[in-house]
C-alpha cells in the first residue's frame, strides 16, 4: 500500500497540491485524471519520492518515503516518464538494461539480457534491441521506457509481501490505438501479478475502460475518487474541466464513455459553413 | 548486434591497453639523445648491480630521471583530462561539455599566469614560499577555488543545479579569461613569452617531484571512477530518471564535480593547458562502443594517456633538439581526426 496523507506542495509561493489524501492499493490500476495544470504530474512526483511535499507524508507499507534511500526505493517503485530524448546514442536494449543495473539487484549480470528481452516483448518491441533509441518514433520511445521500468521491477530483489509500484506518466499520450490497448493491457497484467499500478492519463475513455479506480484532481485537490462507473458523471466532469461533457454508457457492462458536447460543436461548424 | 556492442566495448578495453603499452614504450625509447629501448635492459642491469661506466650512467640518467617521469606524467595528465572530459559530458548530458566549460581550467590558468607574471613583484612571497612548486600549486588552487565557488553558486539551495552550474561556469571562465588577458597585457616581453609557452602546454618540465605531486589527485579520480560509472549512465536519461533508477543524484553530482576539479587542477598544474583530449577521446570511444560508461571511462583513461604520450613524442622529435609545445601538436593531431570522425560518423546523437 502506497499512502499519502495531507500532502501539501508549494513552489514559489504557489500551492500546487492541497490536502491530498490517497491510498494506492496493490493489485489495482489507479488512474489520476484531471485538467491541464491540475497537479497530476506533481502528485505523481510526490508519490514517487522525487519531490518532497511541503507538508504531509507519503508512506510505502507504513514507512515514510523520506527514510528510503534512492536505491531502496528503486527496488520497490519504477517510474515511466513522458518520453525523453537522449543526448547520446544508446541502443534500445541499453536503455532497457539500465533498469536492471541497480546494484544489489538479483543476478543482474546473468539475467539482465533475459529480463530486457522479456520486457521488450511485453511492450511489443521484440527485435528492436539493437536499434538506436533516438531514431525511434515517439510512441516507440515511450514503450522503451515502459520496458525499462518493467525490467527494473522484475530485476529487483524483494522480500515477500512488499508493495511494488509501477508509475506511468501519460503512458498512452503518443501511442496509436493498438498500442494504447497493448500498454494498458500490460498495466492490467502488472496489477494482476500484485503490483500497485498508478498512471496519469488524459484520455477519460481509456481511464474508464482500463482503470479500477479513478482519482479526479483539479486545482491541486482531489475532487472525486472511486470506480469509473461512479465517478464519471456529467456534473462532476463538466465542473472539473470547465466545459460541457456528456457521459454515455456502453450497452453490455455499462462502461462510461465521454464526449465533449459534440452536437453543439457540429452545429457551430454548420453555422460557420 | 546487441551482444555485439558490448563485446566491442570489452575488445576496445583490450586494444586500449595494448595501445597504451605501445605509447609508453615509444615515449621511453624515443627522444633527442638517441638512447633507445635497448638501453633499458642495460640500465636496469646497471641499476640493480651498480655500475660506474659513464655511458651507463648517462643512459640511466636519461631513462630513469628524464624519460620515465615524463612518461608517467604524460600518462597521468592524458588520463585525467580524458576521464574528466567524459565525466563532464555525462553529467551535463552534452557531448560537447569539457572541464573548460565549467571554468575549472581557466581558474587554474589564471592562478598559474599570475604566478608567472607577478612572480617577481606582487606574488614574490608566494614564489619564495613554495619555490619550484609555486606554479603547480597555484594552478591547482586556482582550479579548486573556481570549482568551490561554482558549487557554492549552483548548489546554494542544497541541490546542485546543472543549468546554473553551466551558466555560472561560462561567466567565471570569461572573468578569469579577462583577468588573464589583463595580466598578459601588463607583462613585459620575457614574461609574455613564458606565458605563451605555458599556455600552449608542455611536459618538458617533468620530474619525479611533479609525478609525486600529481599522484594523490590521480588516486582520487581512480577511486571515484567505479563509483560514478552507473550513475553517469543513469544521468544520460535525465536526473529524475537517474533518481528513479536508484541513484543518489546529489551525492553523485558532488563526487563527479570534485573528482573533475582535482584531476583538471592537477593536470593544468603540471602540464599547462592541453586541449582536445577531453573531447576527442571520449567522443571517439562513443562512436565505436556506444555511450555506456562502463567502457567510456576506462577506455578514456587508457586512450587519453596514449594520445598524450604520442603527441608528446612528436613534440620532442619534430624540431629536434628543440621542442614543440604539446598543445600545438595535440591540436594538429586532434582537430583533423575529430573532423574526420564528425564528417564520417555524424555527431553521435547530438542532433
Amino acid at each position: 500500500m502506497l499512502e499519502a496523507r495531507e500532502i501539501v506542495l508549494e513552489r514559489r509561493g504557489r500551492r500546487l497540491l492541497d490536502g491530498i489524501d490517497i491510498a494506492i492499493p496493490s493489485g489495482l490500476v489507479t488512474a489520476i485524471v484531471g485538467p491541464n495544470g491540475a497537479g497530476k504530474s506533481m502528485l505523481l512526483k510526490v508519490l514517487a519520492g522525487e519531490l518532497a511535499p511541503t507538508a504531509g507524508s507519503v508512506q510505502l507499507d507504513g514507512k515514510d518515503l523520506r527514510t528510503f534511500s534512492a536505491l531502496a526505493l528503486a527496488r520497490r517503485r519504477a517510474m515511466v516518464p513522458q518520453s525523453t530524448n537522449l543526448s547520446f546514442p544508446f541502443t534500445v536494449v541499453e536503455v532497457v538494461r539500465l533498469g536492471a543495473s541497480v546494484p544489489g539487484f538479483d543476478g543482474i549480470k546473468t539475467r539482465a539480457h533475459e529480463l530486457a528481452d522479456q520486457a521488450l516483448q511485453c511492450v511489443g518491441l521484440e527485435g528492436f534491441g539493437a536499434r538506436l533509441y533516438n531514431e525511434l518514433s515517439g510512441g516507440e520511445k515511450q514503450r522503451v521506457h515502459i520496458a525499462r521500468a518493467l525490467c527494473q521491477l522484475d530485476a529487483a530483489h524483494r522480500a515477500e509481501g512488499e508493495t511494488t509500484v509501477l508509475m506511468l506518466d501519460e503512458p498512452t499520450s503518443s501511442l496509436d490505438l493498438a498500442h494504447q490497448v497493448r500498454v494498458l493491457d500490460e498495466a492490467r497484467r502488472q496489477a494482476s501479478i500484485g503490483r500497485a499500478v498508478l498512471l496519469v492519463i488524459h484520455d477519460l475513455n481509456l481511464a474508464a475502460a482500463w482503470a479500477d479506480d479513478i482519482v479526479l484532481v483539479s486545482a491541486g485537490r482531489i475532487r472525486a475518487r472511486g470506480k469509473p462507473a461512479e465517478i464519471f458523471d456529467n456534473g462532476i466532469l463538466s465542473e472539473a474541466y470547465g466545459c460541457a461533457i456528456q457521459v454515455n454508457r456502453t450497452p453490455a457492462p455499462g462502461v462510461p464513455y465521454m464526449l465533449p458536447h459534440l452536437i453543439a460543436a457540429a452545429s457551430r461548424r454548420g453555422e460557420a459553413g | 548486434m546487441r551482444q555485439g556492442r558490448e563485446r566491442v566495448g570489452y575488445q576496445l578495453i583490450v586494444v586500449s591497453v595494448l595501445v597504451l603499452i605501445a605509447a609508453v614504450l615509444a615515449s621511453l625509447s624515443l627522444g633527442a639523445t638517441g638512447i633507445t629501448l635497448s638501453a633499458l635492459g642495460r640500465v636496469l642491469h646497471a641499476y640493480v648491480f651498480g655500475s660506474t661506466d659513464a655511458e651507463r650512467v648517462t643512459e640511466q640518467l636519461v631513462l630513469l630521471d628524464i624519460r620515465l617521469p615524463r612518461t608517467l606524467l604524460g600518462v597521468f595528465v592524458g588520463a585525467a583530462l580524458a576521464v574528466s572530459g567524459a565525466m563532464m559530458q555525462g553529467l551535463f548530458r552534452n557531448p560537447l561539455a569539457d572541464p573548460g566549460i565549467v571554468g575549472v581550467s581557466s581558474g587554474a590558468a589564471l592562478a598559474a599566469v599570475a604566478t608567472i607574471a607577478l612572480g617577481n613583484s606582487l606574488a614574490a612571497p608566494w614564489t619564495k614560499a613554495f619555490g619550484v612548486y609555486a606554479l603547480p600549486f597555484a594552478a591547482f588552487l586556482g582550479g579548486f577555488l573556481t570549482t568551490t565557488l561554482l558549487v557554492l553558486i549552483a548548489g546554494r539551495r542544497g541541490q546542485l543545479m546543472v543549468g546554473t552550474l553551466l551558466l555560472a561556469g561560462i561567466a567565471i571562465g570569461a572573468m578569469s579569461g579577462a583577468l588573464t588577458g589583463l595580466i598578459a597585457y601588463a607583462s613585459d616581453d620575457r614574461e609574455l613569452r613564458d606565458l605563451t609557452l605555458w599556455s600552449l602546454g608542455s611536459l618538458s618540465g617533468a620530474s619525479w617531484p611533479k609525478v609525486m605531486a600529481i599522484l594523490p589527485f590521480m588516486a582520487i579520480i581512480f577511486l571515484a571512477l567505479p563509483r560514478v560509472t552507473r550513475a553517469l549512465n543513469g544521468f544520460l536519461l535525465g536526473e529524475a530518471e537517474a533518481f528513479h533508477l536508484g541513484i543518489d543524484v546529489e551525492r553523485m553530482k558532488w563526487l563527479i564535480i570534485f573528482a573533475t576539479a582535482a584531476s583538471v587542477g592537477a593536470a593544468v598544474a603540471v602540464a599547462g593547458i592541453v586541449g582536445f583530449v577531453g573531447i576527442v577521446v571520449p567522443h571517439f570511444i562513443r562512436l565505436i562502443a556506444g555511450p555506456d560508461h562502463r567502457f567510456v571511462l576506462p577506455c578514456s583513461a587508457l586512450l587519453g594517456a596514449a594520445l598524450l604520450l604520442l603527441a608528446d613524442v612528436i613534440a620532442r622529435l619534430a624540431v629536434r633538439p628543440a621542442e614543440l609545445p604539446l598543445g600545438i601538436v595535440m591540436a594538429a593531431i586532434g582537430a583533423p581526426v575529430f573532423l574526420h570522425l564528425v564528417l564520417r560518423r555524424g555527431v553521435g546523437g547530438l542532433e
